[in-house]
């Protein structure tokens, strides 16, 4: 049973950040924040996990936001409202731990992973929480999200690393000065590896900072997303091995040794390269077939 | 095809009719070796009409036969023998599958050498009868003549039953209720069925067009197959009641990886398995990039394990372009529980073999990318309870292998995704579920059989779990909904 796209528009002005909203009625009655799914566009396909950044249980959707970096995302963002993906399972990994913390809440999200902060912002607030919400990106043609994260933020802050909009700089920034400030119960992180890696070594308790518990979402390469294949697994810096599909996605950043994270993220960079130059050659060529035809 | 080979010593007697010789089994022609390990074709492409007419003139029609007794799914061996000589192949297809609708899947993967071959009383003899070629070259012929031949079934009972996952066990379950009358669903997780055969099992082994058209005949009993559902995830088994489910048959298998305890588990190149076989056979990665999900294949490849799952890998690891490609055993050759015609393969494709022989540390650069393997030595001592000698590690003999990619295929154990789902099912303390001698478990309507109760085994016994599970499931459902009608 394939699954329809129902919308499909572009987010910011970089032409590389889509969001998608799919009919799934089965997984939109299930999901929560925290979940995943994992998409095959068509049967030459491979599977990628996409996390799952709102969700319509009337409706029976889900919405994703996907940025194109290789063939999988570039053929998926290439689908036009009323195309249909052949293979969609989930909601797969873990709901979020919900409950009305003490102190507020300090939610980043950077780049394309501004948008699975929503759901994750939004679930807390309705807990009661208050959020902190500090957005990052290069610059404003990339921040995606603003306004729903405005929905369900008591306090929105934007970082760019260009000055093009809100303070200059990176998340972190003002990431010190709230801890520094006040206490704060949670801080969860969304964004590229990278930025989750500096913010848990802002909040590990080193320089002089208070250590805050911090959740970071671990969107590594996959094939099942049910525990079986360990391609996604990441090594703990007490020597232990734990699955980003089945342990997580979001798990304790304190617990993750990003280095090697880093490092395995880049394993299949040659092939991605390989497969994403075929690709383009392949439209390229369909292209040029269309225009000798019309 | 390449070069092909096959030995087959034919005598003629003085009346001029042919026989085998020396009580000999005809061997199935095989691709050549040199060619074979350059291409992911079927190693063994079966008998030809001759070699099966001449096979079957061999069986003695035992009147008590121990191979059906040898057999998890008792196939009635001697009688579909019989029609085969007879040249009746349509009825000898009948025959076999109303004990078994997957022939053509059970006559490449069974180990036969350890069931029903093994019971084979030529083997007094000479060589038993080579059943599983037989059971092959049958369930070929019905392809090949684009024949869907399945047994009929019985009348509608109009009561659904939900089987859990489309590996041997689910699909021997779901074909038994389906000839038993039940309105049958199985729920898969992945996008196509077949479970191990399909992600685990390599095309030169299995083809997987095989899985497909043996799937086909459960669609023809009327089994319906819903893909990508996880059940614990997607659906539960309480939504499944509320749709109308009256009955369920887990069978997941076992499907998550053992790991090693070992420094450098998570370097670049070192892979499990299960990823290494799903990439290349579920995802079809063998065929990047025109499919889209890459592999990677270093110079020298070591593959950790003696089983199965730790020569297909080897072998396709070869067939990927892999330069040398080393197995490594903490046993010796004796104990490896391979079976023997995949070891003997590997032997001639040039797979290199270290018996007795465990990994230590996996070493990399400072890119994290895997460069050595340290191993130690190890020696046989006392049995252990699996009744083999128990490898021991020898003092100071550690020493590096070169190698850039690490398949570990230790073995596998139970997904916890169902049962975690199922707060109430009773689990051993592995995971593994606990059911009674009608594979019921201690939630009346729910069945399982198969790996996720025995924990990693062979298909044809998760296939004869199956099958028994469904007489269980029949019982219950007659004494529960349909004796009470009455």
């Amino acid at each position: 049973m394939p699954y329809e796209i129902l919308e499909k528009f572009e987010l910011g002005n970089s032409g590389t950040i889509f969001e998608m909203v799919l009919k799934t009625p089965l997984i939109a009655k299930k999901a929560y924040a925290g979940n995943f799914i994992i998409v095959r566009v068509n049967e030459t396909g491979e599977r990628i996990p996409l996390t799952i950044a709102d969700y319509d249980r009337e409706k029976e959707s889900i919405t994703l936001t996907i940025q194109v970096v290789g063939k999988s995302t570039k053929l998926l963002c290439n689908l036009r409202v009323g195309d249909k993906i052949l293979d969609v399972v989930g909601p797969l990994g873990n709901r979020i731990h919900i409950e009305k913390y003490e102190h507020p809440i300090v939610v980043i999200g950077g780049g394309i992973g501004i948008a699975p902060c929503y759901i994750q912002a939004k679930e807390l607030k309705e807990a009661g929480n208050k959020i902190i919400t500090i957005l990052g990106a290069r610059s404003k043609g990339l921040l995606i999200w603003k306004d729903r994260m405005n929905s369900v933020s008591d306090e929105l802050i934007i970082t760019t690393n260009d000055g093009s909009e809100g303070i200059q700089g990176v998340v972190t920034d003002p990431l010190k000065k709230i801890i520094q400030e006040k206490k704060i119960s949670l801080v969860i992180a969304i964004g590229p590896l990278v930025m989750m890696k500096y913010v848990v070594l802002t909040t590990n308790g080193s320089g002089g900072l208070p250590r805050v518990k911090t959740f970071v979402s671990l969107n590594t390469i996959m094939i099942d997303g049910t525990g079986m294949c360990g391609s996604c697994r990441f090594s703990t810096l007490d020597g232990g091995v734990q699955f980003a599909c089945v342990d997580g996605p979001d798990v304790d950043g304190h617990i993750v040794d990003f280095d090697n994270l880093l490092k395995r993220a880049n394993r299949f960079l040659e092939q991605e390269k390989h497969s994403l130059e075929c690709y383009d050659e392949e439209c390229r060529a369909l292209e040029k077939h269309k225009r000798e035809v019309t | 095809m390449g070069n092909q080979r096959s030995s087959i010593d034919i005598v003629k007697n003085n009346k001029g009719k042919k026989r085998l010789k020396n009580k000999k089994r005809p061997k199935m022609i095989e691709q050549d070796p040199s060619e074979r390990i350059k291409n992911f074709a079927e190693v063994s492409l079966g008998l030809t009409e001759e070699m099966v007419e001449l096979e079957t003139q061999r069986c003695l029609q035992c009147e008590n036969p121990l191979c059906v007794a040898g057999c998890p799914v008792n196939i009635k061996i001697p009688q579909f023998i019989k029609l085969l000589k007879e040249k009746k192949y349509k009825k000898a297809l009948y025959k076999i599958k109303t004990d078994n609708l997957l022939p053509a899947i059970c006559g490449r993967v069974c180990p036969q050498e350890t069931q029903c071959e093994e019971a084979c009383v030529l083997n007094k003899l000479g060589e038993p009868i080579a059943i599983g070629q037989l059971e092959r070259f049958i369930a070929d012929w019905e392809r090949k003549n684009n024949l869907k031949e399945c047994p009929e079934c019985a009348v509608p009972k109009g009561i659904k039953v939900a089987v859990i996952g489309a590996g041997p066990a689910g699909l021997a379950c779901a074909g038994e209720l389906a000839m038993s009358g039940y309105d049958v669903t199985i729920f898969e997780a992945f996008h196509i069925g077949g479970g191990v055969l399909s992600y685990g099992i390599p095309q030169f082994r299995l083809p997987k067009e095989i899985i497909k058209s043996e799937i086909e005949t459960l669609e023809m009993l009327n089994v319906k197959l819903e893909y990508n559902i996880i059940i614990g995830k997607t659906l539960t088994i309480e939504d499944l009641k509320e749709i109308g489910f009256k009955a369920f048959f887990i069978g997941v298998g076992a499907g998550l990886p053992i790991f090693l305890r070992v420094p450098g588990l998570n370097l670049n190149g070192v892979l499990t398995a299960n990823e290494f076989l799903t990439r290349s056979n579920l995802m079809k990665a063998f065929k990047f990039p025109d499919y889209d999900t890459p592999i990677k294949i270093g110079k020298i490849v070591t593959v950790i394990g003696g089983g199965n799952v730790a020569l297909d890998s080897a072998r396709t690891a070869l067939r990927l372009g892999a330069e040398k490609v080393i197995v490594v055993y903490r046993r010796s050759e004796a104990e490896m529980p391979a079976r023997r015609e995949e070891y003997h393969h590997a032997l001639e494709e040039g797979i290199i073999f270290q018996f007795l022989t465990n990994p230590v540390k996996f070493i990399g650069d400072e890119n994290d990318d895997l460069k050595q393997m340290e191993v130690i030595k190890m020696e046989l001592g006392e049995h252990d309870e699996s009744g083999r000698r128990r490898p021991i590690p020898i003092e100071s003999s550690e020493y590096l292998i070169d190698t850039d990619t690490i398949i570990i295929g230790i073995g596998t154990k139970a997904n916890p995704i169902i049962t975690k789902s199922i707060p109430e099912l009773k689990i051993s303390k592995r995971g593994y579920i606990k059911t009674d001698e009608n594979f019921q478990t201690n939630i009346e309507e729910i069945f399982a059989g198969g790996d996720i109760v025995t924990g990693a085994a062979t298909v044809i016994s998760a296939m004869g779990a199956g099958k028994r599970a469904a007489h269980g499931i029949d019982k219950f459902l007659q004494e529960k909904y349909i004796n009470k009608k009455e």
